[in-house]
């Protein structure tokens, strides 16, 4: 089976959680033997795994004719695409796009990422999917998060293929309720042209089946799953202290510090923690708009000796903060999916995440609380603290229960929605 | 002759309210009153009362023919007392017609057998008082908090001088063997042991009312058939379960109460008897020892402690619950006892149970295993500050129990010369108007007592400041009464 799929980001230059579900999911799907996949990305650098799929660099899809030849075009784009490709793409070019930005090779240029200008640069790749859709041929369209679902709609439209969109997130999910109705739009249309839809938990389905009046029979929970720790990253996790040596007990928080994560809940807990027992720290690893307010905030609580502000971490960063931490908390006000949690878990750290967080849905071994129950955070923090069994217990089976959670199984359930709706 | 034991147990745990850390030490208080009084009430009105009721009808029906018995733990005793005292009244009226008979069970139904000798004995000797007290029958047979039995539990509760245990007929110890005969202990043959027949009693308190089960609608005449096909050697069917079976468990729409009605009709038209477990106990002679090395209960599929102790929460919580037990039975404050019995009950745990328990298990007011083990140690927190606040820790037990009953002793003491000086007061005042002299004369002796007693307090007073506080007044108002004379 063949798979147009479009992506936005991919590892390893990874922006947000979006690229690294990306690359589970296309790892899934090859893992089944018999998938045939071609990802769309607007900017690779070349250093992509290509092992599962075969990239197709979206900034290299000439859109407008140029009179170029094979050498100067290996010499331009050799190291993102085949120049065989790009003459291919050449011949099947559909409208003339001379009037926008095009540069030397009749392509447009991407800044990757997530620039100011995203809503014109989401347009410009559902321009180029066009050209895509009218040369290659496939079985069936797989569209990754808003930014892709115009040149998901367009792909339909040209090929007449069945469009799966996957939502990662909703713009509900990332404004708590203010939602901007430009993304509102593009999201609504998408899912109205949809033949299924996939989302990362059911948290997220009830949201598109409520928000967006889509019909539940074609939306799908969907959950995210973790690669296995590679070698280097288990060797940073494995120099964890033994809980009894470690004298002072950290508490993370990590993701970006904005609204949507809670790090408010997270400070109100700590202070509550902190008025009973000395030996604990509170780490915020990332950055985000809510930061200068969390400071201010720890420190008008006079916390402030026992908060941490490292900054935004990245790669093997991230375990180094797991392998210091005793617990890890996610205290999302709205979270599709999360997938640190289970990042934290297959560290050993035990896990504390809010009820409103996707990820939940598929996790037994953690502790789960209202965002907004601040006592019962704070109870668990302190109970996880103090408590040598419970950590323990959490520790051990979590990392059991993370390690059987995988992106294999993913991929044969993505599969069968795939066989479902080619049926129909 | 085939004979019935049929036993119900009664219980209620007392429901822990929602504990947060921080409120250890500043609150006390660990009960959900609310929750309490509903469970109780519900139950009571659900299940006990309409049940017992049917026995009282039975018991006048069918006179000595129908006999049937219950074990009440402490703890349930406490809540009906307090919430529903129609439902004790119920038993006593029941008791009155000599068809019940009342088992001795741990007070707490905690799981003390498994942790500490001493706590099990006095647990037991406290809610033996309370039968005796309530019902005016000492019990000789027990049964321990949800039939949990091993070979060194058999033999302590020989040696407490019970005649016979109630435990459960797990299919893993009982192999080839049958239920249906008395077995013994196997470190004390004096110890009988009924075992229950978990298919015919399950018949009842699991299947009755379910429809998608073959035997489904049951009638007391084909229940009572299936024990009369009984082989003809298998003399004694024990059918043991809670008394929520009926009532709660199997909705009373469903007609269970009418089928136990009918059961002692039916079964002496095929000459079955009823039978208290006392008089099986005191009667049959046991066929085989039953040699149980490792904990059984009547719990889950596994019939094993696995549901209070199966994960490493739950026996960190059972190991700190009990470091303090020699500790609470040397004290004599009741609050601390109380809370001591209640904290104990064995549903505490297995609300922290991790084990897959499919969609209907009951957490209380947890959402999982992990809340109930942070709301339940933060209690125990609470609880062991207050009982290390007691006596000094850097005192072994031993000690401290020596010294306590020292200080119990010299307080006898000084109460029987307390009485002796009055005693002799009330004489010197008779002769008071005749000789003032001899009245000074006596007051010495009395008042050489008093400042040897001081001296001989003093090494222990400092150690244990509350019982000084106890014994001081009493010493002061002496010489005081004394030089007033």
């Amino acid at each position: 089976m063949k798979v147009l799929m479009f992506g936005w980001e991919y590892p390893p230059h990874v922006f947000g959680g979006l690229a690294t579900a990306n690359y589970g999911i296309s790892q899934g799907l090859h893992a089944l033997g018999d998938m045939d996949t071609m990802l769309c990305l607007p900017r690779p650098f070349g250093d992509e795994d290509r092992s599962a799929c075969k990239i197709i660099a979206m900034n290299s899809v000439p859109i407008a004719w140029r009179d170029v030849n094979y050498d100067y075009v290996k010499q331009r784009v050799g190291n993102i695409m085949d120049p065989e490709d790009y003459f291919r793409y050449r011949d099947h070019l559909y409208a003339d796009f001379n009037y926008m930005h095009v540069n030397d090779l009749g392509c447009m240029e991407f800044a990757g990422g997530y620039p100011s200008n995203l809503t014109e640069e989401i347009n410009n790749y559902s321009i180029i999917a066009g050209v895509v859709a009218r040369t290659e041929e496939f079985d069936i369209i797989h569209a990754h998060d808003w930014l892709t679902y115009p040149a998901g709609i367009h792909a339909k439209q040209v090929s007449g293929r069945p469009l799966v969109i996957h939502v990662h997130a909703t713009d509900f999910d990332r404004s708590r309720g203010n939602v901007n109705p430009t993304v509102y739009g593009i999201e609504r249309n998408g899912m109205d042209n949809a033949d299924c839809i996939m989302c990362v938990s059911e948290l997220t389905r009830q949201t598109v089946i409520n928000h967006y009046g889509q019909d539940p029979a074609k939306c799908f929970a969907m959950h995210n799953a973790v690669y296995p720790l590679a070698p280097e990253l288990q060797e940073i996790v494995d120099q964890r202290l033994p809980y009894k040596d470690r004298k002072e007990k950290v508490i993370t928080f990590l993701g970006r510090i904005t609204m949507q994560k809670g790090p408010e809940y997270f400070i109100e807990a700590a202070k509550r923690v902190l008025e009973r027992t000395q030996n604990v720290r509170f780490c915020f690893a990332g950055s985000g708009d809510m930061m200068d307010k969390m400071i201010e905030m720890a420190a008008a609580y006079g916390i402030a000796d026992r908060c941490h502000f490292p900054g935004f971490m990245k790669g093997k960063q991230v375990f180094e903060i797991f392998r210091d931490s005793d617990v890890y908390v996610m205290p999302s006000v709205s979270e599709p999916f999360g997938i640190s949690p289970l990042e934290a878990m297959q560290s050993g750290v035990p896990s504390i995440i809010s009820k409103q967080s996707g990820c939940g849905e598929i996790l037994e071994k953690c502790i789960k609380t209202d965002y907004w129950d601040i006592e019962a955070m704070a109870d668990a923090m302190y109970s996880l603290c103090t408590n040598p069994a419970l950590h323990e217990y959490l520790q051990v089976e979590g990392k059991k229960e993370v390690d059987g959670i995988t992106w294999e199984k993913v991929g044969e359930r993505i599969r069968k929605l795939y066989d479902q709706c080619l049926a129909r | 002759m085939k004979t019935i034991c049929l036993y119900f147990e009664i219980h209620q745990n007392v429901h822990l309210k929602r504990y947060r850390f921080f409120e250890i030490g500043k609150d006390h208080y660990y009960f959900d009153d609310y929750e309490n009084e509903r469970g109780i009430t519900e139950t009571a009105e659900r299940s006990y009362i309409p049940s017992i009721k049917t026995f009282i009808e039975m018991a006048k029906l069918y006179g000595k023919a129908f006999k049937v018995a219950f074990s009440i733990s402490g703890c349930a005793i406490e809540l009906l007392e307090q919430y529903a005292p129609e439902v004790i009244e119920l038993l006593q009226e029941l008791n009155e017609t000599g068809c019940a008979e009342f088992l001795a069970e741990p007070y707490s139904h905690g799981l003390s057998s498994l942790a500490n000798e001493a706590v099990f004995r006095d647990e037991v000797a406290r809610q033996a008082k309370k039968m005796k007290e309530l019902f005016g029958k000492k019990p000789t047979v027990l049964r321990n908090s949800s039939l949990i039995y091993s070979d060194d539990i058999g033999g302590l509760v020989a040696d407490m001088g019970y005649k016979g245990m109630i435990a459960e007929g797990a299919k893993h110890i009982l192999g080839w063997k049958s239920p249906h005969f008395v077995y013994h202990c196997a470190q004390n043959p004096s110890l009988k042991l009924l075992l229950r027949d978990y298919k015919l009693s399950d018949d009842i308190s699991l299947r009755f009312n379910d429809a998608s089960w073959n035997e489904f609608p049951l009638f007391a005449d084909t229940y009572m058939d299936w024990i009369a096909q009984l082989p003809e050697e298998e003399k004694v069917i024990n059918i043991f379960m809670e008394l929520c079976a009926l009532g709660i468990y199997q909705p009373l729409s469903s007609n269970i109460l009418e089928f136990i009605k009918a059961l002692p009709a039916v079964a002496k038209e095929r000459g079955i008897t009823f039978s208290f477990p006392s008089e099986i106990v005191s009667k049959s002679k046991s066929v085989a020892p039953m040699e149980v090395p490792y904990p059984m209960s009547w719990n889950d599929e596994e019939r094993d402690t696995s549901c209070w102790l199966g994960n490493v929460m739950q026996r960190e919580a059972f190991d700190k619950l009990y470091s303090v037990a020699d500790r609470v039975l040397i004290c004599k404050d009741r609050r601390i006892t109380q809370d001591w019995d209640r904290i104990q009950a064995s549903n505490n745990f297995r609300f922290m149970t991790t084990k897959n328990m499919g969609v209907g298990f009951y957490r209380g007011i947890y959402d999982s295993p992990y809340d109930a083990f942070t709301n339940y140690m933060n209690i125990l927190g609470d609880f062991i500050n207050r009982v290390n606040a007691l006596y000094p820790l850097d005192i072994e037990n031993d000690e401290l129990n020596a010294l306590l009953t020292t200080i119990r002793n010299q307080a006898d003491e000084i109460n029987v010369k307390d009485s002796e000086i009055g005693r002799l007061q009330a004489r010197l005042q008779k002769y008071e108007p005749i000789e003032e002299k001899k009245q000074e004369k006596k007051e010495e002796p009395a008042k050489k007592a008093a400042p040897a007693k001081k001296a001989a307090k003093k090494e222990t007073a400092k150690k244990a400041d509350k019982p000084k506080k106890e014994a001081k007044p009493a010493k002061e108002a002496k010489p005081k009464k004394a030089a007033k004379k």
